[in-house]
């Protein structure tokens, strides 16, 4: 109720755009986690691509990642940093003309990438598929978000910018540069163009722009989040101001470094390999920076956990950033990525970040929100939130246990050799045997996308609802 | 790399370090007692001053000692080579290097030995298959029965020859075959009129006329390859035409298919790949396949 009074005190602020993206985050999550599902079941099952070219494997893996990382993470990224520079300034932003821009311009970009990679229109760069004439409208919708964003920082009331807002704003000029220097292309035609890069430079560039994809667009935003709504959902403090300040200049230094652990072992030069595995070690520290400070946020009140499922996602989530940001260091370490490499371990980390950390937070965020954009007291049902809470969570288990112990064992099977010194399994051995992890995979991510469903429902329920009657039946108020 | 090129790196990656470190013990602060808020607000929220915790504050300090260790021991700044002298290529030679005293003489001993002799050593099959399956059962199928486009290794019906010499020539050289593409040439018609002559050939049902038609393209055009009798020509891989084995398929659209667009199957060259010795005991298991399934 004081978050309902709270967003009346502002009448100013707007909302409008923060609520489209919102709306989005949920509709996006739902495409992408079933094309995932979808990919997932092909792996388990092959007939399921149809012998059809637009729904094989290849072309629906990119379109579930760029729908996952862009449509679904990069529209709660924009609804929750709109939402928090005008609360953390006070101020309106500074354009909803522009704003209006950056929400319609990156749904075309979506539509446009869901069109042409089924149709198997691809740059073949891995997370930067999309072709050129796309390339260009991500940068006038990026550029416009840059304007929005900062001009709205530029014009704030309050003295100091606050934590959240350095993190967005890293993750902004960062993808900003990594997108025009990764996409730098010389077209051919309207659809095709030759990248700049080529042979091994190509390769590091890919994934200089590859694994800052992970620290500044699926890392440094959500951490952006995390530093607004956990301290507001446990209506504490930030832990330590201090603690941010190191941790943020550490990782937005560090990170650009990391890159070529996604090149070990190749043509890569070994010391850019050695580089890459060091500041990937030193990583760990900054990363697990931001973890200490959400959960720390929490002490004095853990017993809010018991009945906030908002606050357990959050939570969660941030226990699988540390999680994720412990293993991603370890499987740089060049003994340890020979035997990860190419196995099914990496997709397991992939989702350990990518369903316990970005889906999380997003969940925990955008339920969060919702109540506050459309002026409601509360979402519909607790109860549905927390049933979500527990789908999200077994859904993510499953499919990381069942990536871990298909990963390790293809590598070892794959390394494993007689007393002849022939190999002692095919490569197709390896394949069958992880047929029962992809299984497994299969369940846990169709549990997480009906999560997402019930999510869906809840939404559309509170929009829906009358705030006045429903006050009386909301059991936990959420915090301002 | 240049020298300046290295001293670029040496000096970034030292910045970047001594950064981190500095950083670090720049905000370091002991625990006061007390804690109090920044003092800002914003939208309600506030912030602590709580000093670095002390676990974490070492296992940063940990990481970059043992980076500053590993890029003394190894390569990593710049054009020095590291104290250990690693590198990927030399950590790769040596362990070819120890896998080969240890299992080489074991299978040079076979090299001496004709193909005949040791087809059916029970130590080749084993070998064989092992090898088999990691570089060849992806195109001919994990029991060398083939598939659409990748012939049978196990009946008798060989493309170039199932001598032991032939099947070692394929496997170093590889085979590319060239099967023209006759639709500029015959035309649909023609095309249609030579399946059904090649259908007639294995007696199967065609008509008759255009079979006639038919006989006349393949003395014109195929002969030369695929010889009088239609029974084919290894040394140019042109297949037998009337065995009833078809590669590419034999239903009358396949066939056509083959005819109008051609063929070009490509048998990879193993030379760069497998070391002689595993050649020779590859040849020795596909050469003792047919015997082994046909007793
Ligand atoms: C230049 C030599 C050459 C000529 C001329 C040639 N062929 Fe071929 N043909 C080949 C070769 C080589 C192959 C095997 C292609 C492969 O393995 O990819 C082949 C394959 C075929 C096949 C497929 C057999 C299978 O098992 O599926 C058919 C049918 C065929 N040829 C028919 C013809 C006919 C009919 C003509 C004349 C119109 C002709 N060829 C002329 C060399 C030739
Ligand atoms: C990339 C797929 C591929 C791989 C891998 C491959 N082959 Fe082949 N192989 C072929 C094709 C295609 C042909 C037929 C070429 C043609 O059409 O003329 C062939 C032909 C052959 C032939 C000649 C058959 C004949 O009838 O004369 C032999 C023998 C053979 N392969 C053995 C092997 C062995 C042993 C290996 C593993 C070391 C191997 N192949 C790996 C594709 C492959
Ligand atoms: C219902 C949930 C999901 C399922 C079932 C699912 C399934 C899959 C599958 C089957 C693959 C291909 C793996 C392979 O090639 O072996 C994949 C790849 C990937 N997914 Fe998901 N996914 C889900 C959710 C997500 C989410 C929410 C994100 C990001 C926020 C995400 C990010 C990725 C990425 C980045 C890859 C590529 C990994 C790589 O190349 O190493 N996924 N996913
Ligand atoms: C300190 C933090 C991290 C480090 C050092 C790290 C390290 C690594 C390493 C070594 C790989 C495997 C490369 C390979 O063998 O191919 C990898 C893959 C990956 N990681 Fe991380 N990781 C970290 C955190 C994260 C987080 C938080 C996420 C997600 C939100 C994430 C997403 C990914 C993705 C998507 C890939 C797959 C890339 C691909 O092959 O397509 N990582 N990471």
């Amino acid at each position: 109720m004081s978050e309902l009074n709270a967003s009346l005190e502002h009448p100013t602020y707007n909302y409008k755009v923060v609520r489209q993206f919102s709306i989005m985050t949920v509709v996006w999550g739902i495409v992408g986690m079933l094309v995932g599902v979808w990919i997932a079941a092909q792996l388990a099952w092959p007939a399921l691509n149809f012998d059809l070219p637009w729904t094989s494997f290849g072309r629906l893996r990119p379109l579930h990642t760029n729908a996952v990382i862009f449509a679904f993470g990069g529209s709660a990224l924009f609804a929750c940093s709109y939402y928090i520079v005008q609360r953390t300034c006070q101020v309106r932003l500074i354009s909803d003309k522009l704003a209006a821009f950056t929400f319609w311009g990156w749904q075309a970009v979506i539509v446009l990438a869901a069109i042409t990679l089924p149709l198997g229109l691809t740059s073949s760069k891995e997370y930067a598929e999309l072709i050129w004439p796309i390339d260009i409208l991500i940068t006038l919708v990026w550029v416009s978000y840059a304007i929005v964003f900062f001009g709205t920082i530029m014009t704030r009331t309050t003295s100091h910018i606050y934590v959240a807002n350095w993190f967005f704003g890293a993750f902004i000029i960062t993808v900003a540069v990594l997108h025009l220097v990764n996409s730098a292309a010389l077209p051919v035609d309207g659809l095709m163009a030759y990248s700049a890069y080529a042979g091994t430079v190509d390769a590091m560039v890919q994934w200089w722009y590859g694994h800052n994809a992970v620290g500044f667009f699926l890392t440094a935003g959500f951490l952006g989040m995390m530093y607004y709504f956990v301290p507001k959902q446990a209506e504490r403090p930030v832990y330590s101001y201090r603690l941010s300040i190191v941790h943020f200049w550490a990782l937005v230094a560090v990170y650009i470094w990391a890159g070529p652990h996604h090149l070990h072992y190749t043509a890569l030069p070994d010391w850019a390999q050695s580089l890459g595995m060091v500041m990937s070690l030193i990583l760990l520290a900054p990363s697990w920076g931001g973890m200490i400070n959400g959960i720390m946020t929490l002490s004095g009140a853990w017993d809010k956990l018991r009945d906030d499922p908002i606050l357990r996602f959050l939570v969660v989530s941030l226990s699988f950033y540390g999680m994720s940001t412990f293993e991603g260091p370890m499987m740089s370490i060049k003994t340890v990525n020979a035997l990860s490499h190419y196995t099914d371990w990496t997709i397991g980390h992939v989702h350990s970040g990518a369903l316990g950390w970005v889906a999380m937070i997003s969940i925990g965020s955008i339920y969060h929100l919702i109540p506050n954009l459309f002026g409601k007291s509360g979402m519909y049902s607790t109860n549905l939130i927390n049933v979500h809470f527990w789908m999200s969570t077994i859904g993510t288990v499953l499919y990381i246990a069942s990536m871990w112990v298909n990963g390790i064992m293809q590598g070892l099977m794959w390394r494993a050799y007689n007393s002849d010194g022939t190999l002692t399994y095919t490569f197709v051995e390896s394949v069958v045997a992880s047929h029962p992890g992809y299984i497994v995979r299969v369940l846990g991510g169709a549990i997480f996308l009906g999560g997402m469903f019930i999510m869906a429902y809840n939404v559309y329920m509170t929009t829906r609802r009358d705030t006045a009657a429903a006050e009386t039946t909301i059991a936990a108020p959420s915090a301002a | 790399m240049t020298s300046f090129w290295s001293w670029w790196i040496v000096i970034l990656t030292s910045a970047q370090i001594v950064l981190c470190a500095w950083l670090l013990f720049g905000n370091r602060k002991k625990d006061s007692g007390e804690v109090k808020t920044t003092g800002h607000t914003y939208d309600g929220l506030q912030e602590f001053d709580n000093p670095l915790p002390a676990w974490w504050f070492y296992m940063f300090v940990i990481t970059i000692v043992f980076a500053i260790g590993y890029l003394i021991a190894y390569p990593g700044m710049g054009n020095f080579k590291g104290v250990l002298g690693w590198t990927q290529i030399n950590q790769y030679d040596k362990t070819v290097t120890i896998a080969d005293e240890k299992y080489r003489a074991m299978r040079d001993r076979y090299l001496a030995m004709e193909i005949e002799d040791i087809a059916h050593d029970p130590e080749i099959r084993r070998m064989g298959q092992r090898l088999f399956g990691n570089n060849c059962a992806q195109c001919h199928g994990s029991d060398a029965g083939g598939s659409y486009g990748f012939p049978n290794l196990m009946d008798d019906d060989w493309l170039y020859g199932g001598s032991p010499e032939a099947i070692k020539t394929t496997l170093i050289n590889g085979r590319k075959a060239a099967m023209p593409a006759w639709e500029s040439i015959l035309g649909e018609g023609g095309i249609r009129e030579t399946a059904e002559y090649l259908l007639s050939l294995n007696n199967r049902e065609a008509d008759a006329e255009m079979a006639t038609a038919g006989a006349r393209h393949y003395q014109t055009y195929c002969v030369a390859c695929h010889g009088t009798e239609a029974k084919g020509n290894q040394m140019l891989g042109a297949p037998n035409l009337v065995n009833g084995i078809w590669l590419y398929g034999g239903t009358r659209e396949q066939i056509v298919h083959t005819l109008r667009n051609g063929r070009n199957g490509v048998m990879p060259a193993f030379a760069q790949t497998l070391s002689e010795d595993k050649i020779h005991i590859l040849t020795a298991w596909v050469y003792g396949l047919r015997k082994e399934t046909a007793p």
